[in-house]
C-alpha cells in the first residue's frame, strides 16, 4: 500500500492540471463558437507551414 | 500549393471560391480604431468562413475580422474613418449578405457571461464529482480501516471547497426565496447539499463507514447541467431576438437653421422639424408641415392599402412613408407615441405570463414540501426508535433527502426545453419566453392577423397587360417609390419603353412623355376620378390595374395542416372587408372579421381567453400588440416591428409560416416527453424512498440511483431530435 503515497499525490496533480487547463479554455472563450470550431478545421490555408 | 475543394454540398455562391492565402500575421490596432458587429444571416461552412475572414483580411483597410457560425455574426475591426456601408460592401462583393448590428443595443442583451459562469461551474462540479467518485469506488470495494479514513478525507478535501463555489447559484436562489418566506426547488436542493456534505465530515471524524461526499456532489454536478442548459437555451434564443433589434438602428433626420443632422430619436423633443425621407419610418408622433405622400399604415392598422397625406395631416411613429419627402413637427416624443402606448400593453402582458404555471413550477410546489416532511418525519420516528441516537437518525434523514433530491427532476423539463429549443431554432423559430414552449403545446385554437402575417404586405398585379402597355408602365413605375409601383417593376422584369421626362407627383402618381403624348401612372382619382384603385393613363385610353397582396410562402400549407388537425382558425383584420373575403376564400378560412379596430382584436382574443380557449396569436403589426399579449401564446414573424416581437413569445425567423405548425407539433411532443420524465422520477422516487425511509440506503446505492434515472430523463430527452 506504500505506492498510495506516491500515487495520490500524482492523480491530485493530473487533475490539479485538467482543472487548470479547463479554467484556461473558458477564459480564452475557446466554448464561444463550436460550430465554426468544428467547421475551421476543414479550412485550406495554414496547411503547408505553420501559422507565423 | 494543393488546394481540396470544399465538399460538394457547399450551397452558397464563395463555397466554391478559391481559398484566398491569408496572412493572419496580427496586424497592429490602429489609433482610433473601432469593432463593428455584423449579422451574416448565410454563413454556413468552412469555406464561408475562409473566403470572409481570408476577404476582409486581404484588404489593407480592414485589420481583423473573426466569423462566429454559431451566432452567425462576425467582428470585424476597422481603422477611424471607415464606415459601417464600407466593410458591409466589402462582404457583399465576396457574396454575402450582412447587415451591420448595433453595439449597444447588443451588449445590453448579452447574457454570455451568465452562461459562462455556470459552465465554469459545471466543469469544476464535474471534475470533482470524477475524482471522489474514484475514491468512493475503492471505499466501496473494501478499503478499510486508515486506507478508508484517509481516502475519506481526501474526498473532503476535494468536495467541499467544490461545494461552496459551484452549488452557489443554488443556495443564493433558496435564500432569496425563503427570505420572502416561500419555498422552491432549490430549497431541497440546498439542504441535502449542506447536510449531506456537513454529515460525511461529522462522519469522517468519528471514523464511520459511510460518507456521502460523491453523492453532494453529484447531486450539484447534475442539477447544474440542468441549469446550465436551461441557461444557454435561453440566451441563443435571446441573443438572436436582440440581434433583430440590433439591426435597426434609431435615428431620424433633424433640420435646424443650419441645415440636417442624422440624431438618435432618443433626443428629440417636441417642436422640432424633422426631415423624413421616403422608404424611412416615422421616427415621432407628428403634422405634416410641408410634403405630400402616401403612408403605409398597415403596422398600425392592418390596411394593406397606403394612405396620402398631405400639409397638416397627423403621422403616427412606426408609420413609413412611401413616395414624398415630408417634414415633420414632432407632436409626441418617446413615451408619448402611441407607439410607446402599445409598447405599455405589452408590460401588462409580461405579469400575466409569469403567472403561468409551468410544469415544473407545479411539481415544485408538490414535491418541495413533501420532501421535508419526510425526511424530518425520517429523524424524528428513528430518533424515538433508536432512544436518542441523534447521528444515526440525522444519516437516514440525509440519506432520504439525497434520494428524493430532484436530479432528474431538476433535468426533466431543461433536457427537453434545450432539444426542443434547439430543434425550432434550426427550423427558424426564436422561443423567447421559457414557459412558450410548453403553453404552444396547449393550444386549442389559431387566430391571424392577415397583412404582413398571412401576406407578405407587398402587393402583386393582376391585371393582364400587353408586353408593350407592361413596359410602359414599369418605366413609369421606376420613378417611385410607391410598393405597387415596385409590383408593377417586379413584373415586367427588364423591359422598359422611351418614357422620358418623368417624374412623380407625391401623393398622386408617376407622369411622363411618351411619343409625344402624356403618359401618367397612378390614383385614379387623379386621373379619371374614382375609387382608389389605380389607372394607367397611356393618353389614348385608361386601364385599371387590380393588385392584391401576395400570400406568404407556406401560409396555404399551415392553414391546410391546422384544419385536418381539427384546429379552428380566424382571420381578424384590420383591412377592408373586400381585401380579408378575398384571402379568407384562397386560405378557406370560414371564420374572419375584417375592418376591426386594434382594441377590438384585443377584446376578441381576451373573450376567448374567458371561454377557457387556449389560443395561438400569430401577428405582425402594433395593432395586434394587444392581441400578442392577451393570446395564450404568440407568434411574430421576424419582419414585424420591434415593439411587436417584444409583445410575441417567440419570432419566426424564416418567412415560411409552415415551421408554424412544425413548432406546435414539436412543442406537443416536448409536453409529452416532459410528462414522461416526471414519471420516471415518481417511479424511481416510490421505489428508492421507502428503501431510504428502513435505513437500506447505502451512498453506493443512492450513487446508481440518482445517475441512472438522470441518464434516463436526458436520453428520453433526445427522442425529440
Amino acid at each position: 500500500m506504500e505506492v498510495l503515497a506516491l500515487l495520490i499525490p500524482v492523480s491530485l496533480l493530473l487533475g490539479g492540471v485538467g482543472l487548470a487547463a479547463f479554467f484556461w479554455t473558458m477564459r480564452n472563450r475557446q466554448y464561444d463558437d463550436p460550430d465554426g470550431d468544428a467547421q475551421r478545421i476543414l479550412r485550406t490555408d495554414f496547411d503547408d507551414q505553420p501559422k507565423q | 500549393m494543393v488546394y481540396v475543394e470544399a465538399p460538394g454540398v457547399a450551397a452558397c455562391p464563395a463555397c466554391v471560391a478559391t481559398p484566398i492565402a491569408t496572412n493572419r500575421a496580427a496586424k497592429l490596432a490602429s489609433e482610433g480604431s473601432r469593432e463593428l458587429h455584423l449579422s451574416l444571416p448565410t454563413v454556413h461552412c468552412a469555406a464561408c468562413i475562409q473566403s470572409i475572414e481570408g476577404g476582409l483580411l486581404a484588404r489593407d483597410d480592414i485589420e481583423d475580422a473573426r466569423v462566429n457560425l454559431t451566432r452567425k455574426r462576425a467582428t470585424v475591426r476597422v481603422p477611424a474613418g471607415m464606415s459601417d456601408e464600407q466593410v458591409v460592401a466589402a462582404i457583399s462583393a465576396l457574396g454575402y449578405e450582412a447587415t451591420p448590428l448595433d453595439a449597444a443595443t447588443l451588449s445590453a442583451g448579452e447574457s454570455d457571461r451568465a452562461a459562462r459562469d455556470l459552465a465554469m461551474r459545471l466543469g469544476v462540479a464535474g471534475f470533482a464529482m470524477m475524482n471522489v467518485m474514484l475514491l468512493s469506488v475503492a471505499v466501496w470495494s473494501g478499503a478499510a480501516d486508515a486506507t478508508r479514513q484517509l481516502f475519506h478525507w481526501l474526498s473532503a478535501l476535494i468536495a467541499l471547497p467544490t461545494i461552496v463555489f459551484s452549488a452557489r447559484p443554488f443556495y443564493t436562489s433558496a435564500w432569496r426565496v425563503l427570505r420572502v418566506g416561500r419555498l422552491n426547488m432549490d430549497v431541497p436542493i440546498t439542504l441535502a447539499i449542506l447536510l449531506a456534505a456537513g454529515i460525511s465530515v461529522m462522519e469522517t471524524a468519528y471514523h464511520g463507514e459511510d460518507a456521502y461526499f460523491d453523492a453532494a456532489l453529484s447531486l450539484t454536478f447534475f442539477l447544474l447541467a440542468g441549469r446550465y442548459l436551461d441557461q444557454k437555451m435561453r440566451s441563443v434564443a435571446r441573443s438572436a431576438a436582440t440581434e433583430l433589434a440590433a439591426m435597426e438602428t434609431p435615428t431620424a433626420l433633424r433640420l435646424t437653421e443650419h441645415g440636417s443632422e442624422t440624431v438618435p430619436i432618443g433626443t428629440i423633443a417636441v417642436g422640432d422639424l424633422l426631415l423624413v425621407q421616403p422608404g424611412a419610418r416615422m421616427p415621432v408622433d407628428g403634422v405634416v408641415e410641408d410634403g405630400t405622400s402616401d403612408v403605409d399604415r398597415s403596422f398600425l392598422t392592418g390596411e394593406a392599402d397606403p394612405a396620402t397625406i398631405g400639409t397638416s395631416d397627423q403621422v403616427r411613429a412606426g408609420e413609413v412613408n412611401l413616395t414624398g419627402a415630408l417634414k415633420v413637427r414632432a407632436t409626441a416624443v418617446g413615451e408619448q407615441t402611441v407607439l410607446h402606448a402599445l409598447a405599455d400593453l405589452v408590460s401588462v402582458a409580461e405579469q400575466a405570463k409569469s403567472r403561468y404555471n409551468s410544469l415544473a413550477d407545479r411539481a415544485a410546489k408538490i414535491y418541495a414540501p413533501l420532501v421535508h416532511i419526510l425526511a424530518f418525519a425520517a429523524f424524528v420516528f428513528w430518533l424515538w426508535a433508536t432512544a436518542g441516537d441523534v447521528r444515526y437518525a440525522l444519516n437516514i434523514a440525509v440519506a432520504v433527502l439525497i434520494i428524493t433530491c430532484p436530479c432528474a427532476l431538476g433535468l426533466a423539463v431543461p433536457a427537453v426545453s434545450t432539444v426542443a429549443s434547439g430543434k425550432l431554432f434550426k427550423a427558424g423559430i426564436l422561443v423567447k419566453h421559457a414557459t412558450a414552449l410548453e403553453r404552444l403545446g396547449e393550444i386549442d385554437e389559431v387566430v391571424f392577423d392577415k397583412t404582413g402575417t398571412l401576406t407578405k404586405g407587398i402587393p402583386q398585379i393582376v391585371t393582364q397587360l400587353t408586353p408593350a402597355d407592361l413596359a410602359i408602365a414599369a418605366t413609369l413605375a421606376e420613378a417611385s417609390g410607391h410598393p405597387r409601383s415596385k409590383a408593377i417593376v417586379s413584373a415586367a422584369f427588364a423591359s422598359r419603353a422611351d418614357v422620358r421626362d418623368i417624374h412623380e407627383i407625391a401623393g398622386m402618381g408617376v407622369e411622363g412623355i411618351l411619343e409625344g403624348r402624356k403618359v401618367r401612372l397612378g390614383r385614379a382619382s387623379w386621373i379619371s376620378g374614382g375609387d382608389s384603385s389605380t389607372v394607367l393613363d397611356l393618353g389614348d385610353r385608361h386601364i385599371a390595374l387590380e393588385f392584391v397582396d401576395s400570400l406568404r410562402h407556406g401560409a396555404e400549407d399551415l392553414i391546410a395542416t391546422l384544419k385536418s388537425k381539427g384546429v379552428p382558425v380566424t382571420l381578424l383584420s384590420g383591412d377592408t372587408e373586400a381585401n380579408v373575403r378575398r384571402m379568407a376564400d384562397t386560405l378557406g378560412i370560414d371564420n374572419w372579421q375584417a375592418g376591426i379596430l386594434p382594441h377590438e382584436k384585443a377584446d376578441v382574443l381576451q373573450a376567448k381567453a374567458d371561454a377557457g380557449k387556449r389560443v395561438l396569436m400569430v401577428g405582425d403589426g402594433l395593432n395586434d400588440v394587444g392581441a400578442l399579449a392577451l393570446a395564450h401564446v404568440s407568434i411574430a414573424p421576424a419582419s414585424a416591428l420591434e415593439a411587436t416581437r417584444v409583445a410575441a413569445d417567440m419570432v419566426l425567423v424564416k418567412s415560411d409560416l409552415s415551421q408554424i405548425a412544425v413548432a406546435m407539433e414539436t412543442a406537443q411532443k416536448a409536453r409529452r416527453r416532459i410528462i414522461e420524465n416526471f414519471s420516471v422520477a415518481a417511479i424511481y422516487n416510490t421505489i428508492a424512498v421507502p428503501l431510504a425511509l428502513i435505513g437500506l440506503a447505502s451512498p453506493l446505492s443512492a450513487a446508481i440511483a440518482m445517475s441512472t434515472s438522470s441518464i434516463i430523463v436526458s436520453l428520453n430527452a433526445l427522442r425529440l431530435r
